[in-house]
């Protein structure tokens, strides 16, 4: 029995990697097939497919093999390409670790947008209005991000600590507020965030000064060093801090925490807070890290990237740096793919990405697709299933 | 129907959880299996009921050859099964849940339904109202609602699967002569249980099944101490040797406690106790008469609309559940999954799951990891908790083994007053003298004890006093000595002098 067990453990976590990995693939395989049936030569070819059919599948081929090239060479194929892919991946890893820490609390955290959003208007005024010197406004600017993004997030873990408002549901609307009331008010009507003689129409804040901006080594920025850092600090709290073990063990199991004597609003609140402030972090990779004018198009739709970098990464830290880094490689790379001659339009990542998560949220049917499906239940327990 | 089971053997990887078990059950058979936690006989009655494939061996029904490979085919053979965990939807009606995966159609037939349930619970005694929802009617009863599920699949083997574990002394009581009147009728019935004194009262043969083998079989006659050192392969003291109690000054006071629940029902009314040294205080009673809350309400988990909780001389009232753990409460909950330990959690972790915020395990934000393992190898060794390792998830352990982590972490710092709520529920006889045997030491250290348990047998081996609740109040406090019969009357609401009974909710 004692060999037993331990071989589940170790099995359990060989089988996440290799349905991640596996699933990685899956979806490579249907973007490809995408690839191939979006190109005109290749649709083309199909039309004398059965008089001769090496035209459709060399066509195929060759587009695939052009833009999944593409999509590799642009993102990890030089020294520029990679410091691209690690400043694109820096925002992804800090709000998918605050989406991550959440998870373990139990928390559905779907508001790392608005957490986002609100990072980025604290970073950039601070950014831009302050008059300080430059590590000192750098580090202001920074910390009035992670605020921002922190009192946000504290706001839905206080609603539902105190009044019993679902996470999902607070954080959802605490997105729309930040997106639709406060940045775009922010931008339209108050001249403080205003870019000053803008006259193009397009409401927005001037970008930080130079010397509030994060410092670069061969094109990768600061931010990169304070997203890493930020998963170590992370693991830390979850595996070696008392706050994470009341914070794992409120997630897994409330009733039995409290009857230890833990206060899950405490929890609550003070993991939503952590996990606003990652998201604020995650904001200041676009405003100290790419220097870049607030608007209402700047964070695209990160702070729901996020949600599928934590899924991806099952919650863990280093999960959630390998998966931003993915999905940072993966928009970097997919981006170029338009520029080769098969022409790819960059939304193919975009289907890639979702498919990724698609297959690791159902690793039943990844196994059954690649046959690697095991016959045998692997504990008595696992196969008790209804007794405790 | 007969049915047979010929070696049947499953492995688990290199692990035998059944081991070449040969089994006859003839019709009309009240057959006992009986087995501590993990012994494998849950293993065995998944093969019957199809939820697992055996590794080897074969069963028979009349002396067909059989292989079922989903609890479908189990059924359509005339196999049915109670779970332990009902497999009922709360908001449907009896006759909704009866008729559940037999639909017929795309047209429900409610009527047809409710008569086939009425029919089915004449024919076999079982009392339910087919238009009652399930979620508002007893334990006991939602039992009876799975067997007519099995019995309206015309289920010839019924296996019941710990159904004791959920129910109450008098619900026991029901559930035995339910299970005669089924035999009565031809229906074989597999009864899982670890209860010897269950086995006895209804059995006709009782098979015994330890680490996965069958070590034997036994007639209802042989003694409580024969059947339970066949389940655990030694000699078993059935009760628990306490020498006289050094019984000092009282420790924890309960006042004139009033509580109120969410629905606004006063569940405790005015109740008055107190806990001394070096004494255990049993609370007896049938389950649902304000034992549950009013122990919440002692570790700060309910508060209480009235009255008050004193711990040498402090009032604890509304300290809160982390307070009152410092000050000095040691509590093992009822409900040990659901309050007793984080299942996904490893052992070593729940063994400091409400100690972790002391010097000894944390300084400052952070965990002394060092000090936490060798805690838990220290408590892994003192308390036998049979895992394989201190990382072990609790959730993997047995029933068994899983209390002995909640007890050992209850014990593993200075206590004035144990609070052990169903100590041994769901425990097999091994564990249930090791955790006896612990409570009484407890008790001889100086600690105030008090016991909350529906077993009276447990009440009566462990207690120096015996305070017995009924609806909300404590109605007397007896001596030990007193007879079975005597409490019994207690609990249910007769006064020990008058004999009237005062009637209300049971």
């Amino acid at each position: 029995m004692s060999g037993k067990r331990r071989f589940r453990l170790d099995g359990k976590w060989v089988d996440s990697v290799l349905t991640t990995v596996a699933a990685i693939f899956l979806a490579l395989f249907i973007g490809a097939v995408l690839i191939a049936l979006s190109n005109e030569d290749v649709v083309d070819s199909m039309g004398y497919f059965f008089v001769y059919p090496w035209d459709f599948f060399s066509r195929s081929f060759d587009v695939v093999g052009q833009s999944y090239g593409k999509l590799i060479s642009a993102s990890l194929g030089s020294g520029d390409a990679l410091a691209n892919t690690l400043n694109r991946s820096a925002p992804l890893i800090c709000a998918g670790l605050g989406v991550s820490l959440a998870f373990r609390s139990g928390l559905f955290n779907i508001g790392a947008q608005g957490q986002i959003i609100l990072g980025t208007l604290a970073a950039s005024y601070v950014g831009f209005t302050w008059d300080l010197p430059g590590p000192i406004l750098l580090l202001a600017s920074v910390a009035a991000g992670i605020l921002a993004g922190a009192f946000w997030g504290a706001i839905a873990g206080f609603l539902k600590a105190v009044a019993g408002a679902h996470e999902v549901i607070s954080t959802i609307m605490l997105n729309q507020v930040a997106a639709l009331g406060v940045l775009a008010y922010a931008l339209s009507e108050m001249k403080a965030f205003q870019k000053p003689g803008d006259t193009l129409g397009l409401p927005q804040s001037p970008p930080v000064p130079d010397k509030a901006a994060f410092p670069e080594l061969f094109g990768v920025h600061l931010g990169v060093v304070l997203a890493l850092v930020a998963a170590a600090i992370v693991w830390w709290l979850l595996n070696r801090s008392t706050l994470g073990f009341e914070l794992r063990s409120v997630g897994s199991n409330p009733e039995a925490s409290r009857t230890a004597g833990m206060s899950t609003a405490k929890v609550f609140i003070l993991t939503m807070a952590i996990a606003g402030a990652l998201s604020g972090l995650a904001a200041c990779m676009f405003i100290n890290g790419d220097q870049a004018s607030n608007n209402e198009s700047l964070v695209g739709s990160v702070g729901f990237d996020a949600i599928t970098v934590a899924l991806l990464g099952r919650g863990t830290p280093l999960g959630s740096v390998l998966a931003g880094f993915l999905f940072g490689a993966l928009a970097v790379g997919g981006g170029a793919m338009q520029t080769t001659d098969a022409g790819t339009a960059p939304e193919v990542v975009q289907v890639i990405q979702s498919l990724i998560v698609l297959f690791v949220a159902a690793p039943a049917a990844v196994r059954w697709l690649v046959r690697q499906r095991r016959k045998e239940p692997t504990s008595t327990f696992a196969a008790k299933g209804v007794t405790p | 129907m007969q049915l047979q089971i010929q070696g049947l053997t499953r492995r688990f990887g290199d692990f035998v959880a059944n081991d070449a078990i040969d089994l006859t059950i003839e019709p009309g058979e009240i057959h006992c299996l009986l087995g501590e936690n993990g012994a494998g006989k849950s293993t065995l009655m998944n093969m019957l009921y199809g939820l697992l494939e055996p590794s080897d061996g074969q069963i028979l029904l009349d002396g067909e050859p059989v292989t079922f490979t989903s609890p479908k085919d189990a059924i359509n053979a005339g196999i049915g099964m109670v779970h332990q965990h009902f497999m009922l939807v709360p908001v449907f009606t009896v006759a909704e849940n009866v008729m559940l995966g037999r639909e017929g159609g795309p047209v429900l037939n409610r009527g047809a339904a409710a008569r086939k349930v009425r029919e089915l619970s004449e024919r076999y005694g079982l009392h339910v109202d087919p238009k009652a929802r399930v979620e508002d009617i007893p334990v006991g009863v939602q039992q009876r609602v799975e067997i007519l599920k099995a019995l309206a699949n015309d289920a010839k083997i019924l296996i019941l699967d710990e159904p004791t574990a959920v129910l109450t002394p008098q619900e026991i009581d029901e559930l035995m002569e339910i299970m005669r009147q089924l035999k009565a009728r031809g229906t074989s019935i597999i009864f899982i249980t670890h209860k010897l004194r269950e086995v006895k009262a209804v059995g006709d043969r009782i098979s015994v099944i330890r680490r996965g083998k069958l070590v034997g079989t036994a007639e209802p006659t042989a003694s409580e101490a024969e059947l339970a050192e066949m389940m655990v392969g030694r000699a078993v003291k059935l009760t628990v040797d306490k020498d006289a109690p050094h019984v000092g000054a009282p420790v924890l006071e309960v006042r004139n406690l009033t509580i109120i629940d969410p629905r606004g029902h006063e569940v405790v009314k005015n109740v008055s106790l107190e806990a001394r040294a070096g004494e255990v205080l049993g609370i007896a009673g049938v389950q649902g008469n304000g034992q549950t809350e009013l122990i919440k309400s002692l570790l700060g988990l309910v508060r209480p609309s009235a009255g008050e909780v004193m711990l040498d001389g402090d009032e604890i009232t509304r300290l809160g559940p982390r307070r009152t753990l410092e000050a000095g409460i040691g509590y093992i909950p009822e409900d040990r999954s659901h309050d007793g330990y984080v299942a996904e959690f490893s052992v070593r972790e729940n063994l400091v799951l409400d100690l972790y915020r002391s010097d000894e395990f944390s300084s400052g934000p952070a965990l002394k990891l060092a000090a936490i393992e060798a805690n838990a190898d220290h408590r892994i060794e003192e308390f036998d908790i049979r895992t394989t390792s201190r990382e072990t998830p609790v959730g993997s352990l047995s029933g068994g083994n899983q209390q002995k982590v909640v007890v050992a972490r209850e014990f593993s710092r200075p206590l004035k007053v144990l609070i052990a709520s169903q100590p041994t529920r769901g425990v097999d006889v091994g564990s249930i003298e090791f955790i006896h045997k612990r409570i009484i030491a407890e008790r001889d250290k100086g600690t105030a004890v008090i016991i909350i348990s529906t077993e009276l047998d447990e009440i009566f081996a462990l207690s120096d006093r015996i305070a017995v609740m009924y609806d909300g109040r404590v109605v007397d406090t007896v001596s030990p000595d007193i007879q079975r019969e005597e409490i019994g009357l207690l609990m249910a609401g007769g006064t020990k002098d008058a004999g009237t009974n005062q009637g209300g909710a049971a």
